[in-house]
């Protein structure tokens, strides 16, 4: 089944990570297989944020293979090297978990395909984010017990998306969580609820063409799919109005960048939205209650219809 | 308005163009008779006083929690029971079997006032997916929009929408009337089975997909017809049930239902006779 949440706040910052947690934990019945959270932070802007993981959850529930604690050190030393050959600094550096973990890189490029090629060619590691705003944090579990494992309360930002899971198609992972980051941009990152079912006709076409998948789920497409449109000059909007085509099934997503967010509905309208939206704040859910969580007062809320785009600026 | 007396081949519901199929064979409807009434029991109804009113804050309740109260209160007799709160729970006011003024102060989630029979309610806010499917009688307004499958296989009663409606409005409704004041999403009607559908303004794509029976009635444009959806005459009787029906829903009053199109189904779909399967294989 699985639920989707994402708030904007336009003109200012909130505590992002304590509203996103209330609107997924309100989601959870949706499915709590495991939760993730895009949020986009207040930051300088100098430095990328690589959030990355050397290893899988492998607690209750899981459907990852045990590793010894030593092969995540070995993967990290690892990146360490390659980082430092490449010239990236690694400005701070924080172990939230012994397989997760963010660092602050002081790094000069803006083609990041090549720098996550080579992070990613070594073996177990996955970047999970990359960006000068955004941060994707996803582990198994309900949005409370991810929030409080990574300390994500007391996030303050303009914006976020977030996505409480029920694996259907794929594994009970971290690597098949949303949100997906839209390899290889900046600050780009994308939940799903719904089922593709062209999926791997895309997937073929999309890493012919040089686009790397990392899981095999169906909503990872989305990212590479999008990512891939704006990689030709495509802004976000095109790309997202472009999905309703070149995508099919059932969907309802959100797509989000350094300052936007957006949200598309498949043209069958069966996946759900319910959508808030005034001139400070857009709040929207898989059902209404993710929104009564930021805002419990009576509010106007709709429904978007078929084949809908929406992009909002922060 | 069709003349009653005068038309012996058809039922009184043909008549006003309720439903158009002639039924044959055998049927399990049991007609009420007044006669029997004094041992009629519809179980889970209570007898309530419309004039005894009372509130429920139900914002720290969970939904069967709430409904159970909803119960309990109508068990004493109250007949006007005010809703506080509700902010967007699901499943509130479910399974309501008898008459009563019901009044929700906010907005109801997913499946709010299903499978009910003979509640008045009034909705001051939104609601979710699903609202009031298989209503079989009563009337349940809404102030402001609502979801997707809204009505879905209702039976019988008036639901009214005065905003705009999701997707699958009316989705297998066999009878009653769905009302819509604003706009409704794609696939409105589909495999509708008897029943109407009014909606005031534009309405998505595939409208009256594969519908079996029924009438809908669109106020503006239409993204698309479904699979066997056709075009029908609006007749002077259409005209008059839909002014009665608008002012007593309370939207559109002065809404031109001259101008509104009607659509029926072409029966170019239907795949079906009066045999069962096992007959059809022995005729075969």
């Amino acid at each position: 089944m699985c639920g989707i949440a994402g708030l904007i706040h336009r003109g200012k910052s909130s505590n992002v990570g304590s509203e996103l947690q209330g609107m997924l934990q309100a989601l959870k019945h949706r499915g709590e297989d495991s939760t993730g959270y895009a949020l986009y932070g207040d930051t300088d802007g100098k430095n990328f944020i690589m959030r990355f993981k050397v290893g899988e959850n492998v607690g209750e529930g899981s459907s990852s293979v045990m590793e010894d604690v030593s092969v995540y050190d070995e993967r990290k030393k690892i990146v360490d090297e390659t980082l430092a050959e490449m010239g990236a600094k690694v400005v701070k550096e924080e172990r939230t978990l012994p397989y997760s973990l963010r660092y602050e890189i002081d790094y000069d490029t803006k083609d990041l395909l090549d720098f996550s090629q080579r992070i990613e060619s070594i073996p177990g590691v996955e970047i999970l984010s990359m960006g000068k705003s955004l941060e994707v944090i996803k582990d198994l579990g309900n949005a409370k017990m991810v929030c409080d494992r990574y300390s994500l309360d007391k996030v303050v930002g303009t914006h976020a998306i977030g996505h409480a899971r029920m694996a259907t198609e794929s594994g009970v992972d971290i690597k098949s969580a949303h949100p997906f980051w839209g390899y290889p941009f900046s600050d780009v990152s994308v939940v799903h609820n719904g089922q593709l079912t062209n999926y791997w006709n895309n997937r073929r076409v999309l890493e012919n063409k040089g686009m790397r998948f990392m899981s095999e789920c169906d909503s990872e497409l989305i990212a590479v799919y999008i990512a891939e449109k704006m990689r030709h000059g495509a802004t976000l909007e095109e790309g997202m109005k472009e999905s309703l085509t070149g995508l099919d099934g059932v969907f309802t997503y959100f797509v989000a960048t350094k300052d936007s967010l957006g949200m598309a509905k498949d043209t069958m309208a069966a996946k759900p939205l319910v959508l808030y939206e005034s001139d400070d704040l857009v709040a929207m859910g898989s059902e209404e209650i993710a929104i009564r969580s930021v805002l419990p007062q009576e509010i106007d809320t709709y429904d978007p219809f078929d084949g809908e785009v929406k992009v909002w600026q922060i | 308005m069709a003349n009653l007396k005068t038309v012996s081949k058809k039922s009184k519901a043909q008549s006003m163009g309720m439903h158009t199929e002639v039924l044959t064979g055998r049927t399990q409807q049991k007609f009420f008779n007044p006669d029997e009434a004094e041992n009629f029991y519809y179980f889970g109804t209570y007898d309530v006083d419309f004039n005894k009113r009372t509130e429920l804050d139900v914002k720290d309740m969970t939904a069967p929690e709430a409904n159970k109260e909803i119960d309990n209160l109508m068990s004493q007799g109250y007949g006007t029971i005010v809703i506080k709160n509700p902010q967007g729970k699901h499943s509130l006011g479910v399974g309501i079997l008898n008459k009563l003024n019901l009044i929700f102060e906010g907005s109801l989630g997913y499946f709010g006032m299903g499978s009910c029979d003979g509640p008045i309610v009034r909705i001051n806010g939104r609601v979710g997916w699903s609202c009031a499917e298989n209503l079989m009688a009563g009337k349940v307004v809404i102030e402001k929009n609502a979801g997707s499958c809204f009505g879905a296989a209702i039976r019988g009663g008036d639901l009214i929408c005065k905003g705009s409606v999701g997707a699958r409005t009316g989705i297998d409704m066999k009878g009653g009337t769905i009302i819509i004041g604003g706009d409704a999403g794609a696939f409105t009607g589909f495999m509708m089975q008897r029943g109407r559908i009014i909606i005031l303004g534009d309405v998505g794509i595939n409208l009256g997909d594969s519908m079996y029976d029924g009438t809908i009635f669109v106020g503006g444009e239409i993204g698309s017809y479904g699979s066997d959806a056709v075009d029908s005459e609006l007749t002077s009787s259409d005209q008059d049930w839909l002014k009665r029906k608008l002012k007593v829903a309370e939207i559109g009053e002065n809404f031109d239902v001259s101008k509104m199109k009607k659509i029926v189904a072409g029966k170019k779909l239907w795949n079906y006779d009066n045999l069962e399967p096992t007959e059809k294989k022995g005729a075969i």
